[in-house]
């Protein structure tokens, strides 16, 4: 009875729903890159190791530059750089596109490693000052709402930013005329060649793209959420980013409740933590419990891009 | 320029290729080949698989590169590196294997690539719409453009094909093997719209096969064989003995010759069976048929109205949901696919790279697969008799025709006709009681579908039960004795084989209460 009254009492703070919110960015910006690489065919498992890169990235560049600006352009970019290895492995090269993934998962969490350490000892990054982070926004007059007002008025700025890249993400492949050819390329592109679109080069931007975004989830979660770096930081969620993306069938707004769902059981798990006596591990298990129900069978069936995962060759029958 | 084709003017010449040539590995699938094709003619490229006719069109719509050559289009010379040049050339072609993206919208299917609106710009379905419903009354081709491709007929489909070759501008249209699935009814419409776009000036190019449509449908013909230019027709002065002839550099005897059948007792007996696919929709709804000794029974329908189906569970491949199979009284439904070879039904499969044959291993060990536990193959049916394989793949080889350089060699080096031979080698040295053929000569050229045919009726007059199932109507209709028509998973009809083509055209296509066949 103790832990349900905690339940309920946690449910009706409005920091659960913001740290929900919190909790959910980082996935949905991987998720969003997960659809746009799958939608052009391309399977990317390897988001967790491109977050992880941006996360590192991010904070050796804030603390050398001093400007969250110019770290999270640089995580951007080290996401990129991870997303166009496996561009090359998969669509010039037809690689296994799972195998190419788990490569550069396993890479980015040696490289990471290893540079944290050569870089900055066993003593780890030195804390971060404040302007070195990135920063929470107030929204004037939404934030003074009761309730609501924390949660969507009181956010790191690169939330917003999450919820503007998915709009902008649903628009661009659902209403133009670019997401009608990268949905083809990931549905069908022997009929995309033959209508004059250039496969490859639709993958390699739809991967690639994918990249900015998972280093941007990186930067998010090492220079904005948690303030530093340690080794393999991103634990996981870039393959919780993945599930949401099945779990949202392959689209921008599904993935988005999907990675809602996930980040409240974070949110929740942290919450209970704090507060109850259930051991801590069984709660912090929560988000990946639900991300195996959910890919278990509470989707139902969720057809992926007819292409997904298959290289193409042009010209061969 | 050679031969027949001098009466061309050189003004309406709308495709020239001239000593086109190219080689893939192993094989010159063009060489040194012209062909030329005058404005607003329906041109005929015919010749037998492995000819060269669709690498010759894929070169003239930019999906393969030439050797060496030259390509004119409307008296200039082009340069064609990929489809894009094509398009901007005015070629256009309807694949045999349709481009359409089964969850995209009709509209959507069309305008792919060349969307009313800039390239960054937003989707427009109202105005792809209004641009499909213009070209739709030009040429009198209707679709619904907010339809699902998916949810649309062979014969739509191939009609969206055509809008969205002609939406990009097309004057050079180019068909590969455009009726291979459609229904003769469909085939006639498509004819239809052939002669019309011919009429309006566009210039057509129709890839195929068979050498009725030849006669019916074009104005000229070019014959491929081996790659080179067989010969140039002008189809009002040709037959079909005579294309044939060129096609395989010999005479063809294009009718079966059989004698009336003597059937005997029922040997196979299906009751009400029924079936259901992987995505768990009915495929096969209550079939019923006797098949007797000494008998070919054909099955014909549009491919995927559940024959392939049918064929598994007869061949143990399939579980029936419902119904039951009798082999001379006995109940084999539950049977697996050895327990049913080993009661006596042989099946050549459907395709015999994917179910028929292990490419990789020798020809003589393929000629076995299946009878490998066969005590004159294998003692105590674990120790391959190895020199009695050998030998048995010798006498079937040589029986057969199948050209190879020996036992020993892999089944994947082996043409497509010469591993159907050995499939169906194999299947008929087990001199079975029932045979179940399935597209027997798919993809095989005329010489060895003569053969095939041949060996067939063999085995029926030698008193085997033969299930003939096979798209191709010809087919059907040269070597059956009954004919079963299958439209979605059920028989319409079983009629005899003196039915006319118009009535099973309509059967093919479930036209309901077209009256009680034989």
């Amino acid at each position: 009875m103790n832990f349900l009254q905690q339940l309920l009492i946690a449910l009706s703070h409005a920091e659960l729903w913001q740290a929900t919110l919190r909790s959910a960015t980082p996935l949905l910006l991987a998720a969003l890159g997960g659809v746009l690489s799958e939608r052009s065919g391309v399977i990317n498992i390897a988001l967790e190791g491109m977050m992880l890169t941006g996360a590192f990235f991010a904070v050796v560049a804030t603390l050398t530059f001093q400007s969250p600006l110019i770290a999270v352009l640089i995580a951007m970019m080290a996401g990129a750089c991870m997303a166009y290895i496996h561009a090359i492995a998969s669509v010039k090269f037809h690689a296994d596109q799972i195998v190419s993934g788990i490569a550069i998962n396993i890479f980015a969490l040696g490289l990471t490693g290893y540079l944290l350490r050569s870089i900055y000892g066993q003593a780890g990054p030195p804390d971060m000052l404040p302007y070195e982070r990135i920063p929470d926004i107030v929204i004037p007059g939404l934030s003074q709402i009761p309730f609501i007002g924390p949660i969507l008025g009181e956010q790191n700025l690169i939330t917003y930013v999450a919820l503007l890249v998915l709009v902008s993400v649903h628009f661009l492949l659902f209403k133009t005329t670019f997401g009608l050819r990268l949905r083809s390329v990931g549905e069908y592109p022997r009929a995309a060649d033959t209508a004059g679109i250039n496969v490859q080069r639709m993958r390699y931007l739809a991967v690639t793209a994918s990249g900015v975004l998972a280093g941007l989830a990186g930067a998010y979660l090492s220079i904005g959420f948690i303030g530093s770096f340690t080794e393999n930081m991103t634990s996981g969620r870039g393959f919780i980013a993945l599930a949401a993306m099945i779990f949202g069938k392959w689209t921008p707004l599904g993935a988005f409740a999907a990675c809602l769902i996930f980040g409240f059981g974070d949110a929740l798990g942290n919450q209970l933590q704090q507060t109850s006596g259930v051991p801590a591990q069984f709660l912090l298990m929560l988000p990946y419990i639900l991300t195996i129900i959910a890919l278990a069978g509470l989707v139902g069936r969720s057809t992926p891009p007819a292409a997904d995962g298959v290289p193409y060759e042009v010209g061969a029958d | 320029m050679p031969g027949r084709e001098g009466n061309v003017a050189a003004a309406d010449i709308a495709v020239y290729m001239r000593g086109i040539r190219k080689e893939w590995p192993g094989v010159v699938a063009n060489d040194n080949v012209n062909l030329v094709v005058a404005r607003g003619e329906i041109h005929a490229l015919v010749g037998e698989n492995g000819a060269g006719k669709t690498t010759l069109m894929n070169i003239l719509y930019g999906l393969v590169r030439p050797d060496s050559g030259a390509i004119f289009i409307n008296g200039r010379p082009a340069h064609i590196a990929g489809p894009r040049d094509a398009i901007r050339l005015g070629i256009g072609m309807v694949h045999q294997h349709f481009m359409l993206i089964p969850v995209f919208t009709v509209g959507e299917n069309i305008v792919l690539g060349r969307e009313p609106g800039g390239p960054f710009g937003v989707y427009h379905a109202a105005l792809t719409a209004e641009k499909i419903r213009e070209l739709g009354e030009q040429y009198g081709l209707s679709v619904d453009p907010m339809a699902k491709a998916g949810d649309l007929s062979v014969g739509q489909q191939q009609r969206v094909e055509i809008i969205k070759v002609l939406y990009r501008g097309a004057n050079i249209l180019i068909f590969d093997e455009p009726t291979a699935v459609l229904t003769p009814q469909e085939t006639q419409e498509l004819f239809h719209i052939l002669r019309g776009l011919a009429a309006q000036g566009k210039t057509i190019i129709f890839i195929t096969h068979k050498l009725r449509e030849v006669l019916e449908v074009s104005h000229r013909v070019t014959v491929l064989r081996r790659g080179r230019v067989a010969g140039n027709l002008i189809t009002a002065n040709t037959t079909q003995e005579e294309i044939a002839r060129l096609m395989v550099g010999r005479e063809v005897l294009l009718r079966v010759e059989k004698e009336p059948a003597c059937p005997g007792p029922v040997v196979l007996r299906v009751q009400n069976l029924t079936a259901i696919s992987e995505q768990g929709l009915p495929v096969v709804r209550g079939v019923s048929f006797d098949l007797h000794a000494g008998e070919i029974l054909g099955i014909a329908g549009v491919e995927g109205n559940g024959q392939a189906e049918l064929v598994q569970m007869l061949a143990g491949m399939r579980q029936p949901t419902s119904g039951t199979i009798l082999l001379e009284g006995r109940d084999i439904t539950h049977y697996n696919a050895r327990q049913v070879r080993r009661a006596g039904i042989a099946h050549i499969p459907e395709d015999r790279r994917e179910s028929g044959l292990i490419l990789n291993y020798t020809v003589a060990q393929n000629l076995v697969l299946g009878r490998h536990r066969w005590p004159q193959f294998a003692r105590y049916r674990f120790l391959l008799r190895l020199r009695a394989i050998l030998a048995w793949a010798r006498r079937l080889i040589q029986e057969f025709d199948i050209r190879t350089s020996g036992p020993q060699a892999l089944a994947r080096a082996l043409s497509g006709g010469n591993q159907q031979k050995a499939v169906v080698a194999r299947e008929l040295a087990a001199e079975p009681k029932v045979l179940i053929a399935a597209q027997p000569t798919r993809g095989v050229d005329i010489g060895a579908i003569e053969f095939i045919h041949r060996r067939l009726v063999q085995q029926r007059d030698n008193g085997a039960a033969v299930l003939l199932v096979s798209a191709e109507l010809d087919e059907i209709r040269s070597l059956s004795d009954r004919i079963a028509v299958m439209y979605e998973g059920q028989i319409m009809s079983i009629e005899p084989s003196s039915v006319s083509e118009e009535r099973l055209g309509l059967l093919m296509a479930g036209a309901a209460g077209v009256g009680a066949g034989g």
